[in-house]
């Protein structure tokens, strides 16, 4: 049996009182001595800040378990309010909501067997998602290796200082400058 | 039929997809949520607040699989919608229309054992929105789903059968003629609470899953 999917909507502009959440991108258990902060800005083809993107991140544990874990949006069980996460367990998800410079900080630890952190990527405007990667090493990798130069870059959190990158999603190239590899899988 | 959106032109990549075919991508595993993530009442989107939300009571439920029919347990489903004037919980939303105080319209819950999801809510009203001049969009009610991998991650819109407004509606009317149908719920007595709630079935099949 194969069953036709269920196609994708945009997400609007409307999603802010029901999909962030407290410390939606603190991925990394509080206090953690090697967490790194990758941090960057989501721009549109005129290189205009998108205010009202919605990113997702989904990674390995540091030691390369892909199970997840529950409780990256925990809920007050007395009022239902959120409280996001225990700061003990690594979910491996984050999620945040860009600001109005279009800005957005996640804080994590690196993944465990691979370079990169999965980004899923929603806005107004965008009739489904987008995915692209967060590599946070230029370790050899298939996919890396199979673009040329310029695509490439924009796969790279590029490091600013000790445990901090910078990683801009370009929804589309402006002619200067390139827009952002985006991903299908198989 | 009106002219088909197809979203914002610059925020829209020009180049193609790169495809991925690397069996131990991390995209084919996905984010868990469990009950830490849900109470009880998220689910239930008229018992949020002190008083009753005005407007019809309904309930929406329905299954969600994957494309071979398996269903999706244990994962996460997330609604978000206007009230039923039509008027969102949101500050950038300016339409003229009430908020109510007793409706916020963002719920949740986790998918049981055979993929049934269920929310009680209110039916939203129709809004106007800025794609052209006397532009309504039918009542809709926003879905996020996960699915076992984070390719399969969907974010959609359900809408009401028998709404004038959606041959009119630009989103509804940019997907293909033959996928259309299949985000338009069914009206079902079954699933309807007597003396309460009318209920409306609509199933979700996920894309994009391991192989
Ligand atoms: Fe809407």
């Amino acid at each position: 049996m194969t069953l036709e999917p269920t196609p994708s909507q945009t997400i609007g502009p409307y999603f802010g009182h029901a999909l962030p959440h407290p410390a939606g991108g603190r991925i990394a258990p509080t206090g953690h001595p090697d967490t790194v902060t990758v941090h960057g800005r989501v721009l549109d083809g005129c290189g205009a800040p998108v205010d009202d993107a919605l990113l997702e991140f989904w990674q390995p544990a540091p030691d390369g378990s892909r199970t997840g874990a529950p409780g990256s949006l925990r809920r007050d069980p007395v009022d239902g309010t959120a409280v996001g996460r225990d700061g003990v367990a690594f979910t491996g998800f984050g999620r945040v909501a860009t600001g109005a410079d279009g800005g957005y900080v996640v804080r994590t630890l690196r993944p465990g067997g691979v370079p990169y952190l999965s980004v899923c990527v929603f806005a107004r405007g965008l009739l489904g998602n987008l995915f692209t990667r967060a590599y946070l090493s230029q370790a050899a990798d298939p996919l890396l290796s199979s673009l040329d130069a310029r695509r490439r870059a924009t796969l790279i959190a590029v490091p600013e200082r000790t445990g901090v990158h910078r990683f801009d999603v370009r929804l589309r190239g402006d002619g200067e400058h390139e827009e952002t590899v985006f991903l299908a899988f198989r | 039929m009106p002219e088909p959106y197809r979203g914002a032109l610059s925020r829209q990549p020009q180049r193609p997809l790169v495809v991925v075919d690397d069996p131990e991508a991390v995209e084919l595993t996905g984010p868990v949520f469990g009950a830490a993530d849900v109470t009880a009442i998220d689910s239930d989107l008229t018992r949020q607040h002190p008083g009753q939300p005005l407007g019809q009571r309904i309930t929406v439920s329905g299954r969600v699989v994957d494309r071979t029919g398996r269903p999706v347990h244990g994962q996460l489903v997330e609604i978000w919608q206007a009230n039923a004037a039509g008027r969102y919980a949101h500050r950038r939303d300016q339409h003229h229309a009430p908020l109510d105080p007793n409706f916020t319209g963002a719920g949740r819950c986790l998918t049981d054992d055979q993929g049934h999801y269920r929310f009680t809510t209110i039916r939203p009203g129709a809004y106007p929105w800025g794609e052209h001049s006397n532009s309504w969009r039918p009542a809709h009610i926003h879905f996020s789903l996960f699915g076992t991998a984070f390719t399969q991650r969907l974010v959609t819109q359900m809408y009401f059968p028998g709404d004038p407004l959606l041959p009119l509606d630009p989103i509804w009317c940019g997907v293909p003629d033959a996928d259309r149908q299949r985000l338009v719920a069914a009206y079902d007595p079954e699933l309807s609470v007597p003396g309460r709630a009318l209920g409306y079935r609509w199933d979700i099949v996920l894309d994009g899953g391991p192989r």
